[in-house]
């Protein structure tokens, strides 16, 4: 009886084996053929056109972007997105990259948000310039360490929303976050999934966003990247800039902190 | 006009690195749109790379090559502060040219 | 690379075909100095591209190295990496044995250019991604299979 079971599970491991073995070869080709796309990331060419429409008047004020404080305060760029989110005491609110944006946007160039909010993400027929700013202001990050403060009440009533957020089932699948992204080793297809409840995974995940899409042929802003995921979750459309996906980004952006921020980065 | 190349040059042991990305939709004419209608064949033709005036490479594309077109090469030679000008040409005759100095590699 | 090892013994001894006849008589533009080679990029296979390049069957070499990824995750952007040893390398042409037109890029090298390139290319399936090298006047070619997987969703 013992032999006979010992048999059944040779004969069913061996074949097992194999398959893992390619599995562990597809994986370790596709790991080598992301690192042959990294350098020349065509983000980079948003990052340059970024920093032209941070420099270009627009607006009803005919203003520029270059007055903007992303916390560091007016016009300092260089090692803001590491630091963001975070609370902002002149809108009395905790901001992300996005949401500053469309702050700097309609009060400083008075563009009325709503024709911002209605088309932020690129399509293949027109870039958005929001995205190309956030391409920018995100590279002037890159090579540093994720800092973002939890010290402000407001900051981490964000991280516990956007906990909750993360955490929270609902939808015609009953889906969270969590779902996916709460486990190590999981994966859809050849892709794989980060256990972003980890600092770990968090970490390698929250430092090369955004990033440009090769699928898509397009750059793409972390907002985008947390809608899709909504959608993929059946879940409605968050606004643009909208406080929830603000305090998820905190939850994301806090899991990170102390890892060296990579992006923009360069995915599938 | 073309829009803007983001190019690196740059010189070690008598050899000057270039890497080129270039911003081009490169549509392949196959493609079709929501509507059903054939997306045109769109893309970059010909690119010439010049060392201080002199060709040190000239290139034809054809559709496959992927969008936002990427291109690394070397050549003998250039100093740090040179100039390398790379230009292209699409199959609609519209075209983009830009410089940078040559750097000294780390 | 079957198809082509079988070229060989089609064209040894025989015609160039129409192709090896325009090119006698200098109607096919040769090489990236002159106009964009139309006939060459519109070439649906490798017996056509390799006819209009006036070629039987370039020898493969070892000279060649050439780096692409064993597996694409995305086949619209396949990394090719070309580096030719062969003396006085004046060409490098890459093509892709299934695409709908073969032919996807040709570099030309004036002297003092390393015989080395890096580009992108599009590929429509699981093919062969062969380069034909021009050194000292003679065409050398090197070849091998990426395999192109659908991506998932996600990421």
């Amino acid at each position: 009886m013992k032999t006979s079971r010992m048999l059944l599970a040779l004969t069913l491991a061996a074949p097992l084996s194999v398959f893992a073995a390619d599995e562990d070869r597809s994986a370790e080709e596709i790991a080598k053929y992301r690192e042959m796309i990294s350098d020349g990331n065509p983000a980079e060419l948003d990052e340059m056109r970024g920093e032209e429409v941070w420099k270009t008047p627009a607006g009803s004020n005919k203003a520029t972007l270059e007055k903007c404080d992303l916390g560091k305060g007016p016009g300092v760029v260089k090692g803001a997105y590491a630091e963001l989110p975070r609370y902002f005491p002149d809108t009395k609110r905790v901001q992300d990259l996005e949401s500053r944006l469309l702050t700097c946007m309609t009060t400083l160039q008075g563009i009325p948000e709503a024709d911002i909010v209605k088309a932020p993400f690129s399509t293949e027929k027109k870039k958005s310039d929001i995205e190309a700013v956030v391409a920018y202001v995100a590279g002037q990050s890159r090579g540093m360490k994720m800092a973002v403060s939890l010290k402000h009440p407001k900051a981490k009533e964000a991280y516990e929303i956007g906990k909750r957020i993360f955490y929270y089932r609902a939808g015609p699948y009953d889906f969270a976050c969590a779902t996916c992204h709460s486990e190590n080793g999981r994966r859809i297809r050849l892709q794989d999934l980060p256990n972003l409840t980890t600092n770990i995974g968090a970490q390698r995940t929250y430092t090369v966003w955004p990033a440009y899409r090769v699928s898509q042929g397009l750059f793409r802003s972390f907002q985008w990247r947390l809608n899709d995921c909504f959608r993929q979750q059946r879940f409605p459309e968050p606004v643009y800039g909208s406080e929830l996906t603000v305090a998820l980004t905190m939850f994301l952006a806090a899991n990170a902190n102390d890892a060296k921020y990579d992006g923009p980065g360069l995915k599938r | 006009m073309g829009s803007p190349m983001k190019i690196r040059a740059a010189v070690k042991d008598g050899v000057t690195e270039v890497k080129v990305l270039m911003q081009h939709d490169m549509e392949t004419g196959l493609r079709k749109d929501a509507a059903g209608a054939v997306i045109p064949a769109w893309f970059i033709t010909e690119l010439t790379a010049k060392h201080n005036g002199r060709v040190v490479l000239e290139a034809q594309f054809g559709t496959a090559v992927s969008k936002n077109p990427y291109l690394v090469f070397r050549f003998k030679g250039g100093a740090k502060g040179d100039k390398v000008t790379v230009s292209w040409k699409d199959n609609k005759d519209d075209s983009r040219s830009d410089e940078v100095e040559i750097a000294e590699k780390a | 690379m079957v198809n082509l090892e079988r070229r060989q013994a089609l064209k040894t001894g025989g015609a160039l075909g129409l192709w090896g006849l325009f090119l006698s008589l200098g109607l096919v533009p040769q090489g990236a100095q002159a106009e964009w080679n139309k006939p060459l990029f519109s070439a649906k296979t490798m017996n056509e591209a390799l006819d209009g390049l006036g070629a039987i069957l370039p020898a493969s070499s070892e000279a060649i190295a050439l780096t692409v990824p064993e597996i694409a995750e995305n086949g619209a952007v396949v990394p090719v990496s070309v580096t030719s040893t062969l003396p006085d390398t004046t060409r490098i042409m890459v093509f892709v044995d299934k695409n709908p037109n073969v032919l996807a890029a040709d570099f030309s090298f004036p002297a003092g250019t390393e015989g080395f390139v890096t580009t992108r290319v599009k590929m429509g399936q699981t093919a062969q991604v062969i380069v034909l090298v021009k050194a000292d006047g003679k065409l050398y070619r090197a070849a091998r299979e990426v395999k192109v997987t659908q991506g998932g969703c996600g990421g």
